[in-house]
């Protein structure tokens, strides 16, 4: 075996080192070491993510064609590593209660191991690659999830998710099995089951294989009607890992969802499965917004609020064209940066006070002025209101799918921006909550930590400048064009 | 990119936000210094830009847009951040600058928070100058929903009454026009680009003139139907009502003013312009809602005892007469639009500051429980009458010259249907009469209601500077109109011919 291919695998070596330096340093280091893991891992991760941006792509397949890390999935990782950066700051102070400090080196890895995954997932040409990709992305999440031992929620979180992601892992496998049939040759490569699908007639098999597989990723990235466990977990979990769930774990499933259904099944598009994505995504926005509308619990009421975002991100498959990937990971990236700018909010509020209400950030702007700007300028982001970088990844990709020109594409996208009035309004809940609710502050003012901070600062900056500064979107559409050559 | 004109009325906001974040948060002296200064600034660009303006067309220059500027934004869709003006955005963009700088003075004793209230306001002026601007329409419609936001919490926070339902109401009605516009809009860009490349820019677009006639009708009513719900066209006229009676005077300046006037704009330089063969076929829709409008507001307003709320009728009724004019789609009727909107920005805005003085001063705006303001505030009843007159359309005030100008117009479409609605809105004329002068009867001129009132006092200086700029413009359209229509005459010359060719 030719050892030198695994150089091409760079982004995911640099991650399995960092994984196992922490993993020595945690397990041989003693309590002294355990004292510093925290800024140990967050500067070791900063720096990878400096790396992944800086590091060129290898264009070349390598593992016989399994294998390949393009523009689109490098820049996809570096995106990827930007937000865990982010949750390992806004996590920092979380990692040093007593509750948790001393198996913070589990956290550390677990959450390694599940992004090693979740690199795989992205760069995988072969569904064999795919299902361990999502696999060591999916299992430790639910360990992670169960984090807050002495929290029955916690549990009961941990076992939904565990449950549905074997589920649904099932459903996925079942899907392959039968797409394996269609290749004829015997072969799980995407270029080859593209080859072997090109002409074929939309038998009811063929619908169920893309069901199948649709519903099995459709659960990792909670579209409607596998939406059921999103609630629930991200209530229980930790705000950490909830804030690593939703938008983490979606950006890379959002991003395997569209290699797949553009390499692989890009020749049914039109046949098979644009109708169903139409309806799950229609479905997906809709009900997602519609639920959220009712919540009271802020972390609940994120997890509705990511449903119908990740609605708006898979818009992005109905185009398949470059412009598309593109838009898709600009939307994402700003997702990442929005969503975790209100986690930071929340999970800054919930360790200082414990309280997670939307109903606790009532005046809020009265005791911590600064949250509040930050919380008000992620949920206008969120939103989709200009001048912050939601606006424009919204647009942007409402933009990219109209360049069909079909009526019907049209339609969705009229459906798209109407169910966006709706998130308008539970967003502006969370504004009226902290601008204009009457009362006294619920939340007394407190300094948030300095990594805290910083998180909130990169979050912040994100939100005002990924949209006025062009380079982003333009670096995204650059890095996906490889793809369509 | 700074060395041209336009931009800086983008950049002076920003700057005016900038400026605002230095300041401490209760330090008013430094607040009203940037506030001051900068609007001052912008009201003298916006001068000097009409200046310029009128310098280089007498010089000779007729292109369609002078002070042209296109920037590459974002480069795979085409999207640029392209400025240029005409007579008309020239003209709105003074109006834009005289209400920024009257509401400043409106709001000089702001409470609390007055350095996010102007934040937000700032962030408001920006998007009303950027829209005013901007000449490709991704950037317009950025700009454009950057003045609605901040709406919500300017009203939720600052306002009085139900203010929550208010601005909820306001902010999601007006966003939901904003998903139809957006959707029209991608429809335009798409259809007049060429090779997988959309067309944003609006002259580029009128001069392509290549959007399939099919597709015209439908974008058509996206736009209109889109631009028509900030221009307070019925039935989605709904949220104007509460949204100005509920929002902090200023606000209520700058809503009516100003941004309203975003509707009318839009709908004349996207719907109209753009699409005009779908225009000349689909007015007659938008002839009939906004004749409704014109006359459903005007009775509105009669049965009203709060005074935002009978203005805010009347603005329904006064911005149905812009679309109405527009519709018309012939140049004197546009032209009367274009004056209609300048005369109800200044007066609308006079009525709201006046408002918001004598209710800072009474604590009530319900007409049954005031009167004789004219004893114990002379200089604000005077006010308060001439705007009424300027609003019912005396010979002299701005509104006259504006109705009159849209009446003729409009007879110049003879067929029955056009003369019905025509007569109709003509008679708005009257009915506007009844309730200004019920007002003015009651409220200025009736006997003194609650003795508690005749200690008030009268108007403090920054009060009467800002309510003598808005008079001084009022008074100005109406006596020296034809500087107004040398500014915007030409500017209907492209508009008008793309209208006859889609015949």
């Amino acid at each position: 075996m030719d050892y030198s291919q695994f150089g091409a695998m760079l982004p995911e070596l640099i991650i399995l080192g960092i994984f196992l330096i922490v993993f020595c340093t945690d397990t041989f280091g003693g309590e002294g070491a355990r004292k510093i893991l925290t800024p140990f891992t967050t500067v070791l991760f900063g720096l990878a993510t400096v790396a992944i941006w800086i590091i060129p792509s290898n264009a070349e397949p390598i593992f016989g064609g399994m294998y390949v890390d393009t523009t689109a999935c490098k820049a996809m990782k570096a995106m990827l590593n930007v937000g865990v950066f982010i949750v390992l700051l806004q996590s920092a102070k979380w990692t040093d209660s007593d509750e948790v400090a001393i198996r913070k080196g589990e956290f550390y890895e677990l959450m390694l191991v599940t992004l090693f995954g979740m690199y795989l997932m992205i760069s995988a040409r072969h569904f064999l690659l795919f299902v361990i990709g999502l696999e060591s992305a999916s299992l430790p999440l639910a360990a992670m999830v169960a984090f807050n031992k002495k929290h029955y929620e916690s549990h009961e979180a941990a076992i939904k998710y565990i449950l549905t992601a074997v589920f649904s892992s099932a459903i996925l496998l079942m899907g392959l099995s039968l797409v394996y049939a269609f290749s004829g040759n015997g072969s799980l490569y995407f270029d080859d089951i593209r080859v072997a699908l090109t002409g074929e007639a939309p038998s009811g098999l063929l619908i169920a294989a893309l069901a199948f597989v649709i519903a099995g990723i459709g659960f990792k990235l909670s579209l409607v009607p596998f939406h059921l466990w999103t609630a629930d977990v991200y209530q229980g979990a930790p705000t950490a890992i909830t804030a690593y769930l939703s938008v983490i774990s979606k950006g890379s499933a959002a991003f395997a969802f569209f290699v797949i259904f553009v390499q692989a099944f890009g020749s049914m598009y039109s046949v098979v499965w644009e109708w169903m994505m139409y309806a799950v995504i229609i479905a997906t926005i809709t009900i997602g917004n519609l639920f959220a509308m009712r919540q009271k619990n802020m972390k609940r009421f994120m997890a509705f609020s990511s449903i119908s975002q990740a609605g708006y991100i898979m818009l992005g498959v109905m185009t398949e064209s470059a412009l598309g990937l593109g838009s898709m990971m600009f939307y994402i990236f700003v997702y990442i940066v929005s969503n975790l700018a209100v986690f930071s909010v929340i999970s800054a509020i919930e360790r200082k006070t414990g309280l997670v209400g939307m109903e606790d950030y009532d005046g809020l702007h009265k005791t911590n002025p600064w949250l509040s700007f930050a919380m008000t300028l992620a949920m206008f982001s969120l939103a989709g209101i200009p001048p912050f970088a939601g606006f424009f990844s919204k647009i942007l990709i409402f933009t990219s799918v109209t360049a069909s020109d079909s009526m019907a594409l049209y339609m969705l996208v009229l459906v798209a921006l109407i169910n966006t009035i709706i998130s308008l309004y539970y967003y502006l809940l969370v504004v009226k909550a902290i601008w204009i609710n009457p009362g006294e502050a619920k939340v007394e003012g407190f300094r948030s930590s300095g990594a805290e901070r910083l998180a909130l600062w990169i979050c912040v900056a994100g939100i005002i400048f990924f949209g006025l500064v062009p380079y982003i979107y333009q670096y995204c559409v650059d890095m996906a064009l490889p793809m369509f050559n | 990119m700074f060395s041209n004109l336009l931009i800086w009325f983008v950049i002076v906001p920003i700057i005016m936000m900038a400026g605002l974040a230095c300041c401490g948060n209760s330090n008013m002296k430094a607040i009203r210094a940037v506030m001051v200064t900068c609007s001052t600034v912008l009201l003298g660009m916006a001068i000097w830009l009409v200046c310029e303006f009128l310098r280089l067309r007498g010089a000779g220059d007729t292109s369609e847009m002078l002070f042209q500027g296109s920037w590459m934004w974002y480069e795979p869709l085409n999207i640029h951040l392209a400025v240029g003006v005409d007579g008309i955005s020239v003209l709105m963009l003074l109006l834009s600058a005289i209400i920024v700088f009257a509401g400043t003075f409106a709001s000089w004793k702001i409470s609390p928070l007055p350095k996010n209230f102007f934040l937000w306001f700032a962030l408001l002026s920006t998007g009303v100058f950027g829209f005013f601007i901007s000449i490709d329409m991704f950037t317009m419609f950025m700009f454009y929903e950057v003045a609605l936001i901040p709406m919500y919490l300017l009203i939720g926070v600052w306002g009085t009454g139900r203010k929550e339902y208010s601005a909820m109401k306001l902010t999601l009605m007006l966003m939901g026009g904003s998903a139809f516009l957006m959707l029209g809009l991608l429809g335009i860009a798409w259809h007049s680009g060429s090779a997988g490349v959309p067309e944003w820019n609006i002259l580029q677009i009128a001069h392509n003139n290549s959007i399939d006639p099919s597709w015209q009708n439908l974008l058509f009513c996206f736009t209109f139907v889109g631009f028509g719900v900030l221009g307070a066209m019925f039935p989605f006229h709904t949220w104007s009502p509460d949204g100005h009676a509920c929002a902090p005077t200023a606000v209520s300046m700058l809503h009516a003013g100003v941004l309203m006037k975003l509707g009318g704009y839009g709908c004349f330089r996207i719907a109209i312009y753009l699409l005009p063969s779908a225009a000349q076929e689909l007015s007659w829709i938008f002839i009939i809602l906004t004749g409704i409008s014109i006359v459903y507001g005007a009775f509105s307003a009669c049965v009203q005892t709060d005074l935002k709320y009978i203005n805010a009728y009347s603005s329904v009724s006064h911005c149905g007469m812009v679309l109405f004019a527009i519709l018309m789609l012939n140049q004197t009727a546009m032209t009367g639009g274009i004056l209609q909107m300048l005369s109800h920005g200044l007066m609308t805005a006079l009525f709201f500051a006046l408002i918001g003085m004598i209710y800072g001063r009474t604590h009530t705006r319900d007409i049954r429980q005031m009167g004789g303001l004219m004893k114990i505030m002379p200089y604000l009843g005077v006010c308060y009458m001439i705007a009424g007159f300027a609003s019912l359309g005396l010979p002299g005030m701005s509104g006259f010259v504006a109705e009159m100008t849209i009446f003729f117009g409009a007879f110049e479409d003879s067929d029955l249907f056009h003369r019905i609605f025509v007569i109709a809105a003509t008679c708005s004329i009257v009915i506007t009469a009844v309730y200004i002068l019920r007002v003015v009867g009651k409220l200025i001129l009736g006997p003194v209601q609650d003795e508690h009132h005749l200690s008030l006092t009268d108007a403090s200086w920054w009060e009467r500077l800002s309510t003598v700029t808005l008079i001084v413009c009022l008074a100005g359209i109406g006596f020296f109109p034809n500087w107004i229509n040398e500014t915007i005459q030409n500017s209907f010359v492209p508009i008008v011919n793309a209208l006859q060719a889609a015949i």
